[in-house]
């Protein structure tokens, strides 16, 4: 237990001499689910994992690569932009959402339409608004790079790249983005002398009330689909409902994290909110009755007094990592 | 107690899955190739991309210019009621219009004198969830927007896939008249929705059993009648359904599918 203390502790400092640790569950966070059987993440995978996530070779011209939509310094989401904006500046309809804590997600997207982390990356590279590519392209341009064929050696046994290592490479990078070491954490490990000051704790409370049954502790969601009133919007993105044809999830939208919101804005799977302020205020007093909205939110949305979110900010402020959007390990080499 | 359990149902799905891939009886090396011919036809007509009129039951005129589709998971039985299931991962094919030689199923089989096939038109749903180290050739996801057979934003494979030009289809912002079909899902990984994978059942009594001999080659000759797709026992309407892809919809599309293989005859 100690040891697993002490390595977190080593990891979060990210320091570049130390040795690679691989995939390590935070004591505090549940057993994963992504199939790690399947692909273990290694040095060499993980590298090189990197080195595609920031290639912008992913895209038709060349132009832009997943780090483009998912900046690090902004939790890996694009901020300041309310929906994705991808190549030839053609806008998504979606808020590109972080890449953070991916491994404990049972599926991925704001409809939740792919299960598997391993089949992720094929949506944006091949989406018309986002890199316009076609993998078969993607990897023969790898493949007649100086640089890849080996790389994909030293990580797979092969210079052919093939569908199945191009992709579990790129999950072997976005995995190791883990988000464990904010204030909240140290707290609730009780590493150190970190403590919650008054204002932080009474609003600990509130969001465990008022808010722990979709953002569930540790990671601050439970990955349902929830309606949660915020209106259909201008292009009324039917969300979950798309990737079931079930008229029950009509409007439904992945419960997103609550951490690292102050690298995140805007909110929601629009973005259409900039500010946290905004966000309560609607949950206190804008929730609308569109089909499917949630049954916690059906009489009168979440009452909170300006006091009370006054509270809730500042707790918010505890799930911010610092040190997620500044380890150099996850970083553009 | 709990290691001991894990190690026994992995042993245990261990052989589950030996079964499932290999038919104890036969020595793979035993086997003997034979092929299924999927011979597309367009009602009375062949096949011809990008030139031929076709009309549909709706009364509509069309031309096809892509054509696609998934046939897998092949099974021969006998008259006495045994079938052998052709080696999972040796039983995918993809069938394009535009490449005759892809028109050939080349599958593995005992000796035997067969009576019925068995296929899936699409990819069954263990397939459609496996990892992606599994999926290879002609399952590899890697295809591009314009002749790839899978979804990304929701995974799963297209199982047929028919685009084409009609005077009936609306007119489009490209200033073409088309419609398209895409038409899969495999039931849903975690959240059940459309389940659109169909088992054709052939009966070869009528126009010639299949004598699977070594230093012979057999060929189950079908033909397969892609305006059944659109004129089978439910009437698709171009005009009303230009483009049809992952909707509730599609099932009325994929009904169709029951229709459009029929046996011609059997070459041994």
């Amino acid at each position: 237990m100690l040891a697993l203390i002490v390595l977190i502790f080593a990891c979060s400092k990210a320091d570049m001499n130390l040795p690679f640790s691989g995939f390590i569950n935070p004591a505090h966070f549940p057993q994963p689910v992504y199939k790690f059987a399947n692909n273990p993440v290694t040095k060499d995978g993980f590298e090189l994992g990197r080195r595609l996530f920031y290639e912008p070779r992913l895209s038709r011209d060349n132009s832009i690569s997943c780090g483009s939509c998912h900046i690090q310094s902004s939790a890996f989401t694009q901020h300041g932009h309310d929906v994705s904006h991808g190549i030839d500046d053609r806008l998504g309809r979606r808020n590109s959402p972080p890449i953070m804590n991916l491994a404990w997600m049972p599926n991925y997207m704001w409809d939740g339409g792919i299960f598997d982390l391993d089949l992720q990356p094929i949506n944006p590279i091949t989406a018309h608004e986002e890199m316009d590519e076609s993998v078969a392209n993607v990897i023969s341009k790898l493949q007649d790079h100086p640089d890849y064929p080996a790389l994909f050696k030293k990580a797979y046994g092969s210079e052919t790249i093939t569908t199945a290592t191009f992709m579990k490479s790129l999950s072997q990078f976005m995995l190791m983005c883990i988000s464990s070491n904010s204030k909240y954490d140290s707290v609730i490990q009780k590493l150190g002398n970190t403590q919650f000051t008054d204002e932080e704790a009474a609003g600990y409370k509130l969001v465990q009330q008022k808010c722990g049954s979709c953002h569930a502790e540790p990671l601050f969601t439970d990955n349902s689909f929830r309606n949660n009133g915020i209106g259909t919007g201008l292009n009324d993105d039917p969300g979950r409902y798309e990737a079931t044809l079930n008229e029950t999830d009509r409007y439904k939208f992945k419960v997103p994290s609550l951490r690292n919101l102050a690298y995140t804005a805007p909110y929601m799977h629009d973005g259409r909110y900039y500010r946290l302020d905004a966000v309560l205020a609607h949950y206190n007093s804008t929730v609308q009755h569109t089909p499917n909205l949630d049954p916690v939110l059906i009489n009168g949305g979440i009452p909170m007094t300006a006091q009370e979110q006054q509270q809730i900010l500042a707790f918010l402020n505890t799930l911010n990592d610092k040190n997620f959007i500044s380890d150099k390990l996850l970083s553009e080499q | 107690m709990k290691k001991t359990l894990i190690y026994l149902t992995l042993i245990s799905s261990l052989i589950a899955c030996k079964k499932e891939v290999e038919t104890p009886d036969y020595n793979e090396n035993e086997l003997t190739a034979m092929t299924v011919e999927f011979d597309n036809i367009v009602g009375g007509q062949n096949l011809i991309l990008n030139n031929s009129t076709y009309f549909n039951t709706a009364g509509e005129s069309y031309k096809i210019d892509l054509l696609q589709y998934f046939v897998s998971n092949f099974k021969l039985g006998k008259a006495d009621g045994t079938y052998f299931t052709v080696n999972q991962d040796s039983s995918y094919f993809l069938i394009k219009g535009s490449n005759r030689n892809t028109r050939f199923a080349t599958i593995k089989v005992p000796e035997g004198d067969y009576t019925t096939l068995v296929f899936t038109l699409g990819i069954d749903s263990l397939r459609s969830a496996m990892d992606i180290s599994k999926r290879t050739g002609v399952l590899d996801p890697s295809g591009g927007m314009d002749d790839g057979m899978y979804w990304g934003w929701n995974p799963g494979y297209i199982f047929l896939k028919m685009e084409g030009t009609s005077e009936s289809a609306p007119l489009d912002p490209t200033g073409q008249r088309k419609f398209r079909y895409h038409i899969g899902g495999f039931g849903g990984y975690s959240a059940p929705t459309i389940n659109n994978i169909k088992t054709l059942t052939i009966d070869l009594r009528n126009r010639g059993i299949a004598q699977v001999r070594k230093n012979r080659k057999a060929n189950i000759h079908l033909f397969t009648d892609i305006d059944k797709v659109l004129s089978g026992k439910n009437t698709i309407s171009i005009a009303a359904n230009s483009s049809v892809m992952f909707s509730t919809f599609s099932t009325s599309i994929a009904d169709n599918f029951m229709e459009m293989f029929t046996h011609d005859h059997t070459e041994n």
